[in-house]
């Protein structure tokens, strides 16, 4: 019976999240739980707050209202929105994947292989091209063995043929691991489809559910326009026609 | 027996200044490999003229000068904290106005005290005439403690140096290491004074971790070349010193300037085109 309750217990839950930078709202009653196993895709306009809930979330930033609760013992892979390494610093992959946590080259490179860029290992991180280098940091955040993946815009600075790719290896990695990921996006048409729920963030949660469902919702409409929405639409059927 | 060797040998002021220069870059080199990643060398230049400011204050209460420069060091370090925190102004707005005020406050103090003799220049620029075997001591004792302590945070810090967001959100103690960060800079900038002195110490920083960087592919070699280079200039710039009879600090700043000049074309030959 206890062990029930624990698997159904939410991996994050946050309720009720406030967070100021001075007279601004940035987040204004902002929810969001995630459920083991699940893919939720975070979208919302520039400046909707976004970032600022990935980092409430990630324990960066005291919300100025509302709680946070993580189930105990949860490890959390997170790879950041922008991440340039500065020329200057010497710095190879292989060092880039173990700052943090202690492995063998042999994990390290285990790690990159899941991502398909273990041959990079010795390559110097400021020489990779945006694709290798959200890879390597996708492989980085798996080699902690994450319950939950917390990806910034893992598709920013990546060609179009590249995004795909990236996608496809995010959902693999679910199903294999079965960890659970959040996701921020602005790429509207081809996150949702993947998505097992989308969340529409302004401030608030303006609205949340299955990908087609948020896309015919009003409210979504209203944020983001028709044609996102009609977009969405095409890249669902075109999704299903793919399975078929 | 040997010990009375040594003292005979060290009794010589250009080797006690030698020796205590070495010091100053076995730490200077690899400190100084954070600073130039970090992209904070206005940020140890503001905390080095708050230097003199130390030196006033430490006149005036007759304490350690040492000592008093570490402190205003920490001091001025902590207030740009606050002021950055404060959202007015962009930092290197308030980088110059705390430089500068702080080194004319201290110079505004020392005009106060006309009965102390003070040797601005020395404080300024260096003067290896100075350095005792105490200066030695305290050098020494200072740079073991900053490289053991860097040698400890070594990983953690280079993690916060390549993404702070990332690295805090993997939990490591951002906060804290920022803080041990900047003692180590003032230990060193207290340290140095007497060697390249106050105005000068954040080339002694700057210049041999650029230098070393083309010779380096790991974050650690880059921090044992810097520290050579530095003690090459060192020896290079109190050799000329002693000879032409010039300040000491612009002396090794200028050797350590012409050194990185040929790191520059090294790695300007080595890959064409690519500097």
């Amino acid at each position: 019976m206890v062990s029930h309750k624990e698997i159904s217990q939410p991996l994050i839950s946050a309720h009720d999240i406030d967070v100021d930078i001075g007279s601004k709202k940035i987040l204004d009653g902002a929810h969001l739980d995630i459920n083991t196993g699940e893919i939720v895709t975070l979208i919302g306009p520039n400046g909707a707050g976004k970032t600022t809930l990935v980092k409430v979330i990630l324990g960066l930033l005291t919300p100025g209202h509302g709680v946070v609760k993580r189930k105990s013992g949860l490890r959390i892979g997170y790879v950041p929105q922008q991440f340039t390494i500065d020329p200057l610093i010497p710095l190879n992959v292989n060092r880039l994947m173990t700052l943090t946590v202690k492995a063998t080259r042999a994990a390290v490179q285990q790690a990159l292989a899941t991502t398909g860029v273990s041959h990079l290992i010795d390559q110097s991180v400021s020489s990779l091209s945006g694709g290798e280098q959200q890879r390597v940091l996708l492989a980085r955040a798996l080699l902690r063995e994450p319950d939950l993946l917390i990806l910034d815009e893992p598709v920013q600075g990546v060609d179009f043929s590249g995004q795909v790719a990236l996608y496809q290896l995010i959902s693999d990695i679910r199903q294999q691991r079965g960890c659970a990921i959040l996701m921020i996006s602005h790429d509207l048409h081809i996150v949702m489809a993947q998505s097992d729920r989308v969340i529409c963030l302004n401030a608030h949660v303006c609205c949340e559910g299955h990908p087609q469902e948020v896309g015919n919702n009003p409210e979504y409409i209203k944020m983001f326009g028709n044609k996102a929405a009609q977009t969405l639409g095409l890249y669902a059927h075109h999704h299903d026609h793919n399975h078929d | 027996m040997p010990t009375t060797m040594i003292t005979i040998m060290i009794d010589d002021f250009l080797i006690r200044a030698i020796v205590a220069g070495l010091g100053i870059a076995a730490v200077a080199g690899p400190l100084g490999c954070f600073v130039v990643w970090r992209r904070m060398a206005y940020f140890g230049d503001t905390m080095a003229h708050s230097g003199l400011l130390g030196v006033a204050i430490g006149l005036f209460f007759s304490v350690n000068l040492v000592l008093g420069v570490f402190v205003a060091c920490m001091a001025v370090a902590f207030l740009l904290v606050f002021l950055q925190r404060a959202r007015g102004l962009a930092t290197d707005t308030l980088l110059g106005i705390l430089a500068h005020s702080a080194l004319s406050l201290g110079l505004v103090v020392i005009s106060f005290m006309p009965s102390v003799r003070v040797d601005l220049m020395g404080y300024l620029f260096g003067d290896i005439l100075a350095v005792s075997m105490m200066d030695i001591f305290l050098i020494y004792s200072v740079a073991a403690l900053s490289l053991l302590c860097l040698g400890f945070i070594w990983n953690q810090l280079l993690a916060l140096t390549v993404h702070a967001h990332l690295a805090a959100a993997e939990g490591i103690p951002t906060k804290t290491l920022h803080i041990v960060f900047m003692l180590l800079i003032a230990g060193l900038i207290a340290a140095a004074m007497k060697i390249v002195g106050i105005l000068l110490i954040t080339s002694l920083l700057i210049i041999p971790a650029a230098a070393a960087r083309p010779f380096a592919r790991s974050p650690e070699r880059m921090a044992v070349i810097a520290a050579l280079i530095g003690a090459l200039a060192v020896m290079m710039g109190l050799l000329v010193s002693l000879q032409l009879d010039t300040p000491s600090g612009p002396s090794i700043v200028v050797a350590a300037a012409i050194l990185f000049g040929f790191s520059m074309i090294f790695s300007a030959v080595r890959r064409p085109g690519s500097v």
